[in-house]
């Protein structure tokens, strides 16, 4: 186990931003802590990386407990969201700083920073300043300087919340690859579920500083813990007692005695999929998500009146 | 440790003094200090300091705003030399200013227009050299944060060149010079060197206050040298209060 | 915006009358025996020896207002402590008081009556006192809003790389605020090169000991050497140009980095 949070509480001032929170990452993986603004997942990751100290609990990295150690001797790499680059080194120098603070020979240090800038993709850039780099290389120069001194844990505080769409997701995909070449463990945060269940092995969702629930993508989706977890990743439906995806409702143009009446108030097509805005017989509204092909099979349009009703449902 | 390490040196070398000006209000009382501050050559020096900075910094109020507003706005051939010329003040000192008023207006001076040198005239324009600076100073950085947008939304809605400099440019530069305008007069309130070498420092008609406390000292004086220096003492912690609650608010923690 | 004659023609009439032609007159007087009369001025030993001194104390002065000025700025912007607000108040105190009083208040402070039993008046060591106090706020107010601006994440980005304290300092911080530093030592040196006021009251001015070039051009100007003293003010003008060719320089230094 190469991280173990145990049991930490944090507050500044009177804002109680992770209250009694254990967490445990397995080493090799590459985990996601996804939450809102304010839910505590940047402050538990600076915890983790030393740049905060908490005031109640323990974190222990690959068995030793390091709750005392300063950042400088946790050997964890650290990410920032802004990239944090040093304005006035190039991006050589940049990259090198890890090892040249180790007091590596410079031979070693030239081959190094060679490699990691051939592993970012920002060769013929190794003499720039960050100031003449895009954000997207700014971000993978970043990445570059924090794997530099081979860190047992690299951590990522919304790495790509600064760039663009397009770049977002270039990058996402890159540290997904990244991740299978080098194996180190990773942490990181995000308020961006879909980031979370692209990129990650393991999600930690986290809420107004507690821990709701831990497990895979798929888990999370398909067996959410409670109602914050079901309706932060991915979309929900109120149903009676229940919760219902969007996609679990079927739709049928007669009713039958499980279906409930509902009107088509507006209709997109996104893609391969439709989606559908309904209104119930008592008001409420739903979200519909069905295949193109159904949609076009059952000729479905707004102002249609139709019903659904639920193949899979959560209760709490 | 570092906390320790500044505010030792500070109470040396800063807050020691302040604290002796205190001290000496508090002992030698207000009334000797009043007495030497009512003969009339004094009473003269302080109206006379009045009257210059009351020409002096109205004059560079004015030069500042329009020199900012030509530095920051507009385009003209001379930039950087006029920039050198009213940075210059800042870095030269005011013997060398007094000097060159001196030599210009003097028996072998360039200049002979009835009496300037020591007289009011050379007092006012050494006074006026030495604190050119500041309100532009203070204007220059503004204008460039501020930007003219807000100028060119008016003349779009019809105002005049006049109208927008009055209603929009002066009202959104106002807090830079009433700063700039307090620290050109303190400036001109504590101007000895240049003043000084220019007026003579004939009692009763070229000394300034500054001027007066010297007499003092070297007529052996303390009572009267630190009766001056006491008044000067009090409207520079006044004009400190001001420069606080005036200034841009940053730089602590 | 191109520039109207109007406010063109103030702003040249202004500075011409203002500054550029008693400068005009400083240089073309010290000119009045020629160049060899330039030169005698300024080696004789009495100027030469108030320059050298001059020179040194402003020297000394701006390297430790430096060091003290950063940490102070440093302590006002970073750490927190009862009176910080006032501190950071009195700061500008040097340039709020006229510089005669200053030089009263640091004899009564380290003179013969000196409450704290120091007695440093009419000596080198005044000098220095007194020069320290006029350029105290220097360096300090020009550090203080680069401290501010700067992006404490870089130096938390250093420490998670493994760079102990006094390295991040070295590395990171201070090459950032460097020409913020400089700037504000090279304001400070020709403060301290230029000042009188507080001089006159606390050094004395014994020639060869504790005479500034200020007081010398001041002495020689009232006793009629006006070719003397116009010799060494020309030399003193020159040392402020060059303090401000250094100041601009230092500005677009710290500017550097950022037009890509």
């Amino acid at each position: 186990m190469s991280i173990c949070v145990r049991n930490v509480t944090k507050r500044f001032g009177s804002f109680l931003a992770l209250d009694d929170v254990s967490v445990d990452v397995e080493t090799g993986s590459l985990t996601a802590l996804l939450g809102p603004s304010g839910s505590g997942k940047s402050t538990l990751l600076r915890i983790i990386a030393g740049l905060e100290s908490p005031d109640a609990g323990e974190i222990i990295l690959a068995g030793e407990n390091a709750t005392a150690r300063s950042p400088q001797s946790r050997g964890v790499g650290f990410v920032f969201q802004h990239y944090a680059a040093f304005k006035h080194m190039t991006v050589r120098d940049n990259i090198a700083f890890a090892l040249k603070v180790r007091k590596r020979p410079r031979p070693e240090i030239r081959t190094r920073v060679d490699e990691l800038i051939e592993l970012v993709q920002l060769k013929g850039f190794g003499h720039r300043y960050p100031a003449q780099l895009s954000g997207g290389q700014r971000q993978r120069m970043a990445l570059a300087r924090a794997l530099a001194a081979e860190p047992t844990v690299l951590l990522l505080d919304e790495p790509f919340g600064a760039l663009d769409a397009r770049v977002r997701a270039e990058l996402r995909a890159w540290l997904r690859r990244l991740h299978e070449e080098t194996h180190t463990t990773t942490v990181f945060v995000t308020h961006d579920q879909q980031e979370a269940m692209e990129v990650a092995d393991s999600v930690v969702v986290m809420n107004e500083g507690r821990v709701e629930q831990v497990a895979p993508p798929r888990v999370l989706y398909d067996e959410p813990k409670n109602q914050f977890v079901m309706s932060f990743v991915g979309q929900a439906n109120r149903f009676g007692d229940g919760w219902v995806r969007p996609h679990d409702l079927q739709v049928t143009l007669e009713p039958n005695g499980l279906t409930r009446e509902v009107l088509i108030e507006r209709l997109v097509h996104v893609g391969p999929e439709v989606r559908a805005e309904l209104v119930r017989d008592d008001g409420v509204r739903l979200d519909l998500q069905i295949a193109r092909d159904e949609a076009d099979r059952l000729e479905l349009a707004a102002g249609q009146i139709v019903y659904v009703r639920p193949t899979r449902e959560r209760v709490f | 440790m570092r906390k320790t390490i500044a505010l030792s040196y500070l109470t040396v070398v800063l807050l020691g003094p302040l604290a002796m000006l205190f001290w000496r209000i508090w002992q030698e009382g207000a009334g000797k200090a009043w007495s030497a501050i009512s003969e009339p050559d004094t009473l003269h020096a302080f109206k006379l300091t009045i009257e210059i900075a009351a020409i002096a910094v109205p004059l560079n109020t004015i030069f500042g705003i329009v020199v900012g507003l030509a530095i920051v706005r507009t385009r003209f051939p001379g930039k950087g030399l006029v920039n050198a010329f009213v940075d210059l003040p800042l870095a030269l000192s005011p013997v060398v200013v007094g000097l060159s008023l001196f030599l210009l207006y003097g028996r072998t001076g360039w200049i002979h227009i009835g009496q300037i040198l020591f007289a009011l005239p050379a007092m006012v324009l050494a006074t006026v050299f030495v604190s050119v600076p500041y309100v532009a100073r203070e204007v220059i950085p503004t204008l460039r944060e501020i930007g003219d947008e807000q100028e060119q939304a008016a003349h779009t809605l019809g105002a005049s060149g006049w109208q927008t400099f009055w209603r929009i440019t002066l009202p959104s530069i106002r807090w830079a010079v009433i700063y700039g305008v307090v620290v050109t007069t303190a400036r001109c309130l504590g101007e000895y060197g240049a003043v000084a070498v220019v007026s003579g420092s004939i009692s009763g008609r070229t000394e300034t206050a500054t001027l007066r406390v010297q007499d003092y000292y070297e007529n052996l004086d303390q009572a009267g040298a630190y009766g001056v220096s006491l008044m000067l003492g009090l409207i520079a912690i006044v004009v400190l209060v001001l420069m606080t609650l005036l200034k841009p608010k940053e730089g602590t923690a | 915006m191109d520039l109207r004659p109007v406010e063109l023609g103030f702003v040249t009439t202004f500075l011409t009358v203002v500054v550029a032609l008693p400068i005009a007159a400083l240089v073309w007087a010290s000119r009045a025996d020629g160049w060899s009369g330039f030169w005698y001025w300024i080696r004789q030993p009495e100027p030469l020896s108030a320059l050298k001194l001059t020179l040194v104390m402003a020297a000394l002065v701006a390297l430790t207002n430096a060091v003290f000025g950063t940490l102070i700025a440093w302590v006002l912007v970073r750490d927190s402590f009862v009176g910080q607000r006032l501190v950071n108040a009195v700061i500008d105190l040097p340039f709020a008081l006229p510089t005669i009083v200053a030089g009263l208040l640091v004899l009564a402070l380290y003179g013969p009556k000196s409450p704290v039993h120091v007695h440093a008046a009419f000596t080198r060591a005044a000098i220095y006192l007194v020069l320290l106090f006029v350029t105290l706020p220097f360096v300090v107010r020009t550090v203080q809003p680069v401290l501010h601006e700067l992006d404490t994440q870089m130096e938390e980005a250093a420490r998670s790389l493994g760079a102990r304290e006094l390295v991040v300092f070295t590395r990171i911080v201070l090459p950032s605020i460097l020409p913020g530093i400089l700037s504000g030592v090279a304001m400070a040196f020709a403060r301290a090169v230029g000042e009188i006021g507080s001089i006159v009251i606390i050094s004395g001015n014994r020639p060869f000991r504790t005479e500034l070039a200020s007081v010398w051009i001041l002495n020689q100007t009232q006793s009629g050497n006006g070719t003397g003293a116009a010799a060494l003010a020309t030399l003193l003008l020159a040392i402020s140009f060059v303090v401000l060719l250094g100041v601009g320089g230092f500005r677009r230094l710290a500017t550097r980095h950022e037009r890509a």
